[in-house]
């Protein structure tokens, strides 16, 4: 697994907390869902930026509270086929106004990046290296897109009357015609 | 017709570019089969029995005579010379090369054609009734309204991974043409108490292994509203559809369990949340849409010119046609022509790339470079002028596309079934070839009247069984073929499921008792102009049962 | 038939493995040298679960050449020679039990 921001493999800064484990200290952490929720003010207190582990499973509406104590949302994509979270990150991003680190975890491909950087998310733990060393350039693969998310692309159906020129076909792949 | 512009087809192109690619590292290996199959789905493609299968989606429907010209090249070039239309105005292509895909992917884009979005768990073709646009009782063109819904819904980064497929019809008569009730979503344009047209929204319906009816969520629905609202029932759907158990990941589930009335609470909570944010439609946009709508310039003609009377004195073949496929046109002088694809002995819905090249040249001909596909597997001509209509069926009768049996007994809709589909438990084509030879007597089909059968190869229900008006639907039994035969099913403004007559029959019976239960109907009928639906609405099923099962 | 990819293994009969191959989705047998065949002669035909389950371990693994590998039923005729256990493989194996549309001639006009 590699973790990209910014079309970028970086280091992961935060560390995982498991369950029972304690919190550190001093450093930014990633905490499930239930031992958070359990004990938010207390977490957030900490020296270390909090974040949370999401499941897909939960309504965005019961983190929606404590989202100004959160500097990272995790969510997750179990099999990259179950896409709920995109809804979660969506709802985060233009309901909820979340403006924090927002991370794709789980069964994350190549395949899926424009879908979840459009959705909202700005880290990826990308699940095989070679997918995560192609990330800045599969995200310019495509140019026109049909409907607006929080993302402020402008779709093509606004894009036509604002007189914009459509852009040429992205990609070098030579075409049989 | 819709006109593509350079936004959609640079959206086309970079997708077939996209799939190239992927297409690539799968027969490297770098991409597994669970990874590529969620993706070659997203684009059309299925693995069946024999080989691969491609469908292209046509959006409503709606053909140019040049797409339908680049069908029959797909067909010759990439298949084995022939397409199947399908029961959701898509086209399918049956012996489909993987490693070859990504060049045909090429040349069907270079005509605004694809298969994005007709397979996979994601919003698939928005379907209307093949007469949109050119009916004389419908309010506005529905294909303008499914359009902009298309447009919104292809490639959404959010409603592409959702529990399971999900279908949206659009319909704009009263008169229902595009069996919106077996859809999930369905919006039918009518007009309120003011005067202000809008849509009546509909969610829930589907068929398959638990068959519900839709049911309205909201009478009535402003159109700068329905974009949002299709995001807030989406966005309902792909958090709360289940995704444990594919057979319970529609959302008819979901909406039955909740109940009608609390999920279409849970939807109404989102909507009224985003309504008048960006989704509120501006009227620019559907304009702009409305307008890359090319309608014909008519000619200003009148009804009923006298050749065509003298015509059909003269030639009674014609005539009868004449009778039994063109219909009423919204512009006087003027007719739609229905082409059977059901020939005697044929194989519903399918067409060569003979068939297809000559049905376009007519079309260029005869009706403006436009052809349309109906959800029964038939074709149309959307704007024929009446004194051409002799001209018109003497052209279709050569190419065997006019045999004069449309919505009658042997105009059959059926899925492939077990001879091309890997869902399949049994053969759907062979038993429909079979029925319509038992009813090759025109003047028994005619006197018959309209009479739909509907036949699937297994529980999936791609032959809309639940709704025909005669149901059969292919079983399997200790490794042979069965069939259970429903009647009274219907797919219109008054939509209902068909009741079971009795214990499945093998495939070697399927066409006596198709024979018998037309005897019983016509034993029953009040009078020669009651048709099969009617009848068994009016006696019920158990006089059918009765005489059907009498000696079996 | 009903979809093989739904039934749990048992074997009570002869069985052999098919798949489809990756690049055009062509009918293929499982071989006991490791590969695939056309040729429905040319299949690898067991009797136990043990050895189908290897044979079809061995099929799965294979993801480059094969897609949607399974276990099918084989009919043993009196001269003992092998085939379709079932109408699902005997229309792979044979293809559609209906005539395909003659590209070359147009259907006779109908009356």
């Amino acid at each position: 697994m590699r973790l990209v921001k910014a079309g970028q493999v970086v280091e992961d800064r935060y560390v995982r907390v498991l369950d029972d484990a304690p919190i550190p200290e001093g450093v930014p952490v990633i905490v499930p869902a239930g031992r958070f929720l359990a004990d938010a003010a207390e977490i957030a207190s900490r020296e270390g930026a909090t974040g949370v582990l999401w499941p897909n499973n939960r309504k965005i509406a019961e983190l929606a509270p404590h989202l100004d104590r959160l500097a990272l949302v995790a969510l997750e994509f179990p099999k990259f086929r179950d896409g709920r979270a995109y809804s979660q990150a969506r709802l985060l991003r233009e309901h909820y106004g979340f403006r924090g680190e927002l991370r794709a975890t789980g069964d994350v491909l190549r395949d899926q990046f424009m879908f979840l950087l459009r959705a909202g998310f700005d880290a990826f733990e990308v699940k095989k290296d070679a997918d995560a060393a192609v990330f800045a350039s599969e995200v310019t693969r495509k140019t026109v897109f049909y409907q607006p998310t929080g993302d402020g692309r402008v779709p093509a159906p606004r894009a036509r009357l604002d007189g914009a020129e459509a852009p040429p076909v992205a990609s070098r792949d030579e075409q049989v015609v | 017709m819709y006109v593509y512009d350079a936004f959609d087809r640079t959206l086309v192109a970079e997708r077939v570019s996209e799939f190239r690619g992927q297409v690539a590292r799968r027969l490297s290996g770098e991409l597994t089969e669970e990874e590529f199959k969620l993706l070659r789905l997203q684009n059309g493609v299925y693995l069946q029995l024999h080989a691969y299968m491609l469908r292209i989606a046509i959006p409503y429907g709606t053909l140019s005579s040049e797409q339908l010209r680049m069908l029959a090249r797909i067909a010759r070039r990439y298949d084995r010379g022939y397409g199947h239309f399908t029961t959701r105005q898509n086209i399918q292509f049956h012996w489909i090369k993987l490693e070859e895909l990504p060049d045909a992917m090429a040349e069907l884009a270079s005509v605004g054609m694809h298969g994005m979005q007709t397979s996979g768990n994601n919003v698939r073709n928005i379907t209307t009734d093949q007469w949109a646009g050119v009916a004389p009782d419908e309010i506005e063109d529905p294909r303008v309204w499914a359009e902009v819904i298309r447009q919104h819904v292809t490639l959404h980064p959010e409603f592409s991974f959702m529990p399971r497929k999900f279908k949206i019809a659009v319909g704009s008569s009263s008169h229902d043409r595009a069996a919106l009730r077996i859809h999930d979503l369905a919006f039918r344009l009518h007009r309120n108490g003011s005067g202000e047209t809008g849509f009546e929204v509909m969610v829930g319906g589907g068929l398959g292994r638990t068959p519900f009816l839709a049911k309205t969520i909201r009478p009535f629905l402003l159109k700068r509203d329905v974009l949002s609202y299709v995001e807030a029932v989406l966005r309902t759907y792909n958090q709360f559809g289940r995704r444990d158990n594919i057979w319970k990941a529609r959302i008819k589930i979901l909406v039955h369990d909740l109940g009608a009335e609390t999920f279409a609470k849970e939807v109404e909570t989102e909507w009224q949340g985003i309504k008048d944010g960006r989704l509120a439609l501006d009227p620019a946009v559907v304009a702009d849409v409305a307008s890359r709508f090319v309608y014909p310039a008519y000619e200003a003609l009148a009804d009923s010119p006298p050749d065509l009377a003298q015509a059909r004195r003269a030639d009674r073949r014609f005539s009868t046609w004449v009778d039994n496929s063109v219909s009423n046109h919204k512009i006087p002088g003027y007719a739609i022509v229905t082409l059977s694809l059901k020939p005697e002995g044929g194989t519903p819905g399918d067409a060569t790339a003979e068939q297809m090249d000559a049905i376009a040249d007519l079309a260029d001909r005869y009706s403006f470079g436009e052809i349309r596909v109906g959800h029964e597997q038939n074709l149309a001509l959307p704007h024929v002028a009446q004194r051409d209509l002799f001209a018109v069926w003497r052209a279709l009768d050569k190419i065997g596309v006019a045999t004069s049996n449309v919505g009658l007994v042997s105009d059959i809709i059926a899925c492939p079934g077990l001879d091309y589909c890997s869902l399949a438990n049994a053969r759907s084509i062979p038993v429909a070839q079979e029925i319509t030879r038992r009813f090759r007597d025109r003047d028994l089909a005619h006197d018959l009247g309209r009479l739909h059968i509907n036949i699937s190869g297994c529980i999936n229900a791609c032959g809309h069984h639940h709704v025909g008006h005669i149901g059969i639907l292919g079983v399997e039994k200790n490794g042979e073929e069965f069939y259970q035969l429903t009647i009274g099913g219907r797919a219109d403004e008054e939509a209902r499921l068909g009741t079971l007559i009795g214990p499945a029959v093998s495939y070697g019976e399927v066409a006596d008792v198709v024979e018998d239960i037309v005897a019983a109907y016509l034993e029953l009928r009040a009078r020669p102009d009651e048709i099969f639906l009617e009848t068994v609405e009016r006696v019920g099923v158990e006089p059918f049962r009765e005489r059907v099962y009498a000696t079996r | 038939m009903t979809s093989p990819l739904d039934k749990k293994l048992k074997i009570t009969g002869p069985v052999l493995i098919t798949a489809n191959r990756l690049a055009d989705g062509a009918v293929i047998y499982r071989t006991a040298h490791g590969g695939w065949t056309t040729q429905f002669s040319g299949a690898s035909v067991v009797n136990s679960a043990p050895a189908a389950i290897a044979l079809l371990d061995a099929a799965i693994a294979d993801d480059v050449g094969a897609v949607n590998a399974y276990v099918a039923p084989v009919k043993l005729d009196p001269d003992g020679r092998t085939r379709p256990g079932n109408l699902r493989e005997l229309i792979r194996l044979a293809g559609p039990t209906i005539e395909l549309p003659q590209a070359a001639e147009l259907p006779v006009a109908a009356g």
